[in-house]
């Protein structure tokens, strides 16, 4: 199992993380490392089992549709890095 | 020349009329200064969790047997990934295995009356996202998030229509159904109810598709028949050029009419989509599907066709007021109170009343005139106390909240003449009065007859009786 | 004062003997004084004041609970109103949380003052609370050692007799390791049966929060109180909540324990071996049945959870992207500037790591070998849990390969970092409750055997545990440099 670093910045761009050229290079090779180490689940036949998406075989409780939030916007914009008149601000997107 | 045929899918956007969010206890409610109705949950603070609202889940439901589809006895939600400022997970809580609505179908019927189904792949449970704000600002874009997590289903057809106008016929009959159901206010506007438009063409004949590119955030009827077009014509001449049609997003321009390239979604995204992992399979059991389609409200086809059996409307008559449910029921009220014929009912709603609530951008529950007060003017128009022209007249002076029909025409005297020798003294004069006409019809100059029926209309104000002035001109001129 | 036991203490404040406010001024005293094992990001100094005066107020109006007047730890991954809640990273340092994790409001509810919030590894994401923005925590009983991970500013803080509850988050084994490098006790209930709101998320189908403490006595103190439904939680399970500290003094006479040879493979090394094996026999000395039991995909836990646990932390981390709060870039130039490099900046390098994983193991082409795989075999242990547990009651092993590894030992390989983790990753994929209980020393360092129940048995793993305890003193014993001012100030 090997990771190019083509690949390691392909991931890295839906991730969003910046990584150097430099880094890529371990992050390649560690990566490559561990999904190599990860293979090792191909040693037993998986055919027909169902998979597990969650540890209790239990339901989605269902809410009833009441509206108890209350409006905090203040005290939730004090750990904003940027707001302005109650609006979170980001550089401009142009689409 | 290649003829062309264009494949078009559509994937709707319907905003569910639920009091809190999908997955909050926040408020849906439109129009609230921003972020004020942005809870923790909305914000996707650090250690939040979702939790169902049963009242989307019911909705989707509803939607789901309406358009007689399959509804999920298990359905499961799952993240899609991608970033954006008005995306606060950085995943939008969807459904991609086991959404809770697949395989409907709709009919709509054709310019030609022909019937055609649309067959609508699936309806999925999902989080809206918040907005986004350009202009606000010069350097930056500004994110407000009260609409984040209201509740949507995205309906997702199957590539069937083939024009612009099988688009809009289909989109117009979803828009009825959720309206009639109760679950969107279907406000275009406000963005409720909008629309994402696939779009290909293939050389008339064949099965396999052409590449196709996707119109996003369409919010009326107009703009997504003119994307279409717009698109369709686009294709044609890259195709004719003999270029490909690039497999893209793309965005209409309102001002232009246009559609272009969304550039900067061009880059490849990656949903990765996975079952969510804070959120259990929702298991949908027999009984609650029973119970809701017990509910379910009349469905504007089976409101046509109970309009038309019970009202002896032409199918045509019966699909335009049943396309709106309030129209229908505005109708229904109006046709109980007048004994006057349905088909009158029906020219007066289509006609006067929706030029008028159009021109005062009212909707028909706003309608200054009740359904009792049109029925009141029918039943003047029906026992010959007015004439048609003059119940115009009347219909205004009640729109502008004069009073019923019965008390605007005793005040103003507009009661019809039919008295016979009144009317004998009427034509009598005008007959007088154009001895050149008189010569003319005499020498076979038919036309001039109507000459002397509106001579007689007007000196009486329009009040005459239209039959008994056309009789006794016939026996006077002889 | 600071060896006493929660109801000792509790029966302390209820006799008037000592107030809380004289309790927690002990305790914050011991805190400060061993700053140098890093066990807090913050103290909490004059708010643990004011709540201890408010438990001695309840106390002396006779509305107090067993927890009311104790002092307790959060680790630093639940979220505290008005209070910094950092995860162990530099992206949230700044974050000052506006809610309380239900956990918090549980504990407040029942009294307990919070004399800080513990280190952690960033995110949870750790065996050795080496991965943490603010430096590592050293291991009470052996400063050059880890303390275990990720929980181990807790576990180091009980261990030490900083506080005597703390809480824990158990990913892979988070809470149980810890407890078992530290000499503590550290139970991590069924999934579901605390609720996870308010607890920054690793991997939300794994994560787990527990109690961490001196003894399975006082666990099951702390359990009770934080138990239980909650509505904001939809894998919250609405099931009653029994009473853990009246079952502790049940007989183990016939219980049936079995023995995975799994857990006693080449990995394990031999002293640790033996350790378990007198733990065994005290088992059978109390009448319990003994048999071996086969565990055989215990060794595909260890990829399978790294697979799912990386593929939901890359989705469940998407949310620290500079805008709403966290860590934010300096003058980015565009918006893609602002994610990459406030992302970069604000996480350390094996959360990055973790992420990178994930992100691959979900996307196009990789879902099915990965993800999907992952998810197959995670049905596999299951299913292999869900036959043992037709014939035994408990299984027993111990609870990591081996005592405290030495700080840096491992950093440089992170495989050989996962595989410390082989016994306790197969319960968080199948949802299991578990306990460490510590039971043996080699070389100066503590040695915890795990014990691992059926769905819903914390009452009978902390009844095992208690027997266990009564009958011997590994849970006693105090690191030599933490033994000073013994009887209070």
């Amino acid at each position: 199992m090997s990771i190019s670093l083509e690949e390691i910045l392909s991931i890295s761009h839906l991730a969003r993380l910046h990584i150097d050229e430099e880094q890529a290079g371990q992050y390649a090779a560690d990566l490559s490392k561990i999904l190599a180490w990860v293979q090792q689940m191909n040693q037993v036949d998986t055919r027909g089992v169902v998979p597990m998406a969650h540890p209790l075989d239990v339901v989605q409780r269902l809410r009833e549709d009441e509206v108890t939030e209350t409006d905090q916007r203040e005290k939730f914009q004090t750990v904003a890095p940027r707001t302005d008149r109650g609006l979170y601000l980001v550089p401009k997107v142009i689409e | 020349m290649t003829a062309w045929e264009a494949v078009i899918g559509l994937e709707i956007h319907v905003q569910l009329d639920t009091r809190s969010k999908i997955f909050s206890a926040a408020s849906t409610a439109f129009g609230a200064e921003p972020n004020t109705q942005a809870c923790a949950v909305d914000l996707g603070l650090p250690g939040v969790l979702p939790v169902l609202n049963l009242e989307a889940v019911r909705m989707a439901i509803m939607f789901g047997l309406a358009i007689d589809a399959t509804i999920a006895q298990r359905s499961v939600f799952a993240r899609k990934n991608y970033f954006y400022p008005d995306l606060p997970k950085g995943y939008q809580i969807s459904q991609y295995e086991l959404p809770i609505v697949e395989r409907g179908r709709l009919e709509i019927t054709l310019e030609n009356e022909v019937q055609k189904v649309i067959g609508i792949t699936r309806a999925h449970l999902e989080e809206d996202a918040g907005k986004s704000l350009h202009e606000e600002f010069e350097d930056f874009t500004a994110v407000d998030l009260n609409r984040a997590g209201t509740p949507l289903i995205e309906v997702v057809s199957e590539p069937d229509m083939r024009s612009a106008k099988e688009a809009i016929l289909y989109m117009k009959k979803i828009h009825s159904i959720v309206r009639y159901l109760g679950i969107s206010d279907g406000n275009m506007q406000e963005g409720s109810f909008r629309c994402d438009a696939n779009v290909s063409m293939r050389p008339a004949g064949e099965d396999a598709y052409g590449t196709r590119t996707e119109i996003k955030n369409l919010n009326s009827f107009r703009f997504v028949e003119r994307a279409i077009d717009f698109e369709i014509e686009r294709q044609i001449g890259v195709l004719e050029d003999g270029g490909e049609v690039v497999q893209e997003t793309r965005l209409y321009d309102a001002g232009t009419g246009e559609t272009r390239s969304m550039r900067s979604k061009e880059e490849a995204n990656d949903y990765r989509y996975f079952p969510d992992p804070d959120l259990l399979p929702v298991v949908i059991a027999q009984d609650m599907v029973d119970a809701i389609r017990a509910q379910l409200p009349e469905l504007p086809w089976e409101k046509a066709s109970r309009l038309s059996t019970e009202y002896g409307l032409k199918g045509h008559d019966a699909e335009t007021l049943a396309m709106s449910r309030e129209l229908a029921e505005y109708f229904e009220r109006t046709a109980k109170h007048t004994d006057a014929d349905a088909k009158l009912a029906v020219n007066w709603i289509t006609g006067e009343l929706s030029a008028a609530l159009n021109q005062d951008h009212l909707e028909i529950t706003e309608s200054p005139v009740s359904s009792t007060m049109l029925a009141g003017l029918l039943n003047r128009i029906e026992d010959g106390t007015i004439s048609g022209k003059i119940a115009k007249d009347v219909f205004r002076s009640m729109w502008t909240g004069e009073g019923d029909a019965d008390s605007i025409i005793e005040s103003r005297g507009l009661r019809q003449i039919t008295d016979d020798s009144e009317l004998e003294t009427l034509v009598d004069q005008v007959l007088q009065d154009n001895p050149k006409q008189v010569e003319q019809f005499r020498s076979g100059k038919d036309k001039v007859f109507g000459f002397f029926v509106g001579q007689v209309m007007k000196q009486s104000g329009g009040k005459a009786n239209p039959k008994q002035v056309n009789d006794l001109l016939r026996k006077k001129l002889g | 004062m600071q060896d006493l036991s929660v109801s000792q203490l509790a029966a302390g404040l209820d006799r008037g003997e000592f107030s809380s406010e004289e309790l927690t001024r002990h305790f914050l005293h011991r805190m400060q004084a061993h700053r140098e094992l890093n066990a807090f990001i913050t103290e909490m100094e004059e708010p643990a004041i004011l709540q201890a005066r408010r438990a001695d107020q309840r106390i002396k109006e006779k509305k107090h609970g067993p927890l009311t007047g104790i002092p307790l730890a959060h680790k630093d991954i639940f979220c505290m109103d008005g209070t910094k809640t950092s995860c162990g990273s530099r992206m949230l340092d700044n974050f000052v949380a506006p809610y309380d994790a239900t956990v918090v409001r549980k504990l407040e509810q029942a009294g307990c003052v919070v004399l800080g919030k513990t280190n952690m590894d960033e995110f949870a994401m750790g065996s050795s609370n080496e991965n943490s923005y603010f430096g590592p925590v050293k291991n009470p009983w052996n400063p050059g050692h880890v303390p275990g991970g990720s929980s181990g500013g807790s576990a180091a803080a009980v261990a030490a007799r900083l506080v005597p509850l703390a809480t824990g988050t158990d990913t892979g084994g988070s809470i149980r390791q810890p407890a078992a490098f530290c000499g503590i006790t550290g139970l991590k209930p069924t999934y579901g049966r605390v609720s996870r709101y308010g607890m920054i998320a690793y991997a939300s189908s794994l994560d787990q929060a527990g109690p961490l403490a001196k003894s399975a006595h006082d666990c099951a103190y702390l359990l009770q109180a934080m138990a239980g439904f909650d509505a904001r939680d939809s894998t919250c399970m609405d099931e009653p909540v029994p009473a853990y500290t009246q079952v502790l003094d049940e007989p183990l006479q016939g219980r049936v324990i079995g023995i995975p040879d799994e857990y006693f493979g080449t990995g394990l090394r031999p002293e640790v071996k033996d350790i378990m094996a007198r733990a065994i026999a005290w088992a059978e000395g109390q009448g319990c049945i003994v048999q071996p039991i086969r565990l055989p995909n215990t060794e595909l836990a260890i990829p399978a959870y790294y697979v799912i646990a990386t593929a939901e932390c890359s989705s469940n981390l998407s949310r620290f992207d500079g805008i709403r709060f966290g860590h934010r870039c300096q003058a980015p130039k565009d918006l893609h500037d602002l994610y990459r490099r406030s992302r970069s900046e604000g996480f350390g390098t094996e959360v990055k790591r973790r992420i990178m994983i994930g992100t691959y193991a979900l996307s196009t082409g990789y879902y099915d070998a990965y993800y999907l795989k992952a998810q197959q075999i995670r049905r596999l242990i299951s299913t292999d849990f869900s036959k043992a547990f037709e014939t035994v009651d408990f299984i027993l092993g111990p609870t990591a390969p081996e005592p405290a590894f030495k700080i840096g030992e491992k950093t440089d390989d992170p495989v050989t970092m996962y595989l410390s983790d082989i016994y306790t990753i197969s319960v968080n994929l199948a949802g299991l409750p578990a306990v460490s209980v510590p039971c043996g020393m080699h070389e100066g360092l503590p040695v915890g055997m795990q014990l691992i129940g059926n769905y819903l048995t914390e009452g009978r793993l902390l009844n095992f545990a208690h027997q266990y305890q009564l009958a011997t003193d590994w849970h006693r014993q105090c690191p030599p440099g933490c033994m000073q001012g013994s009887h209070g100030e």
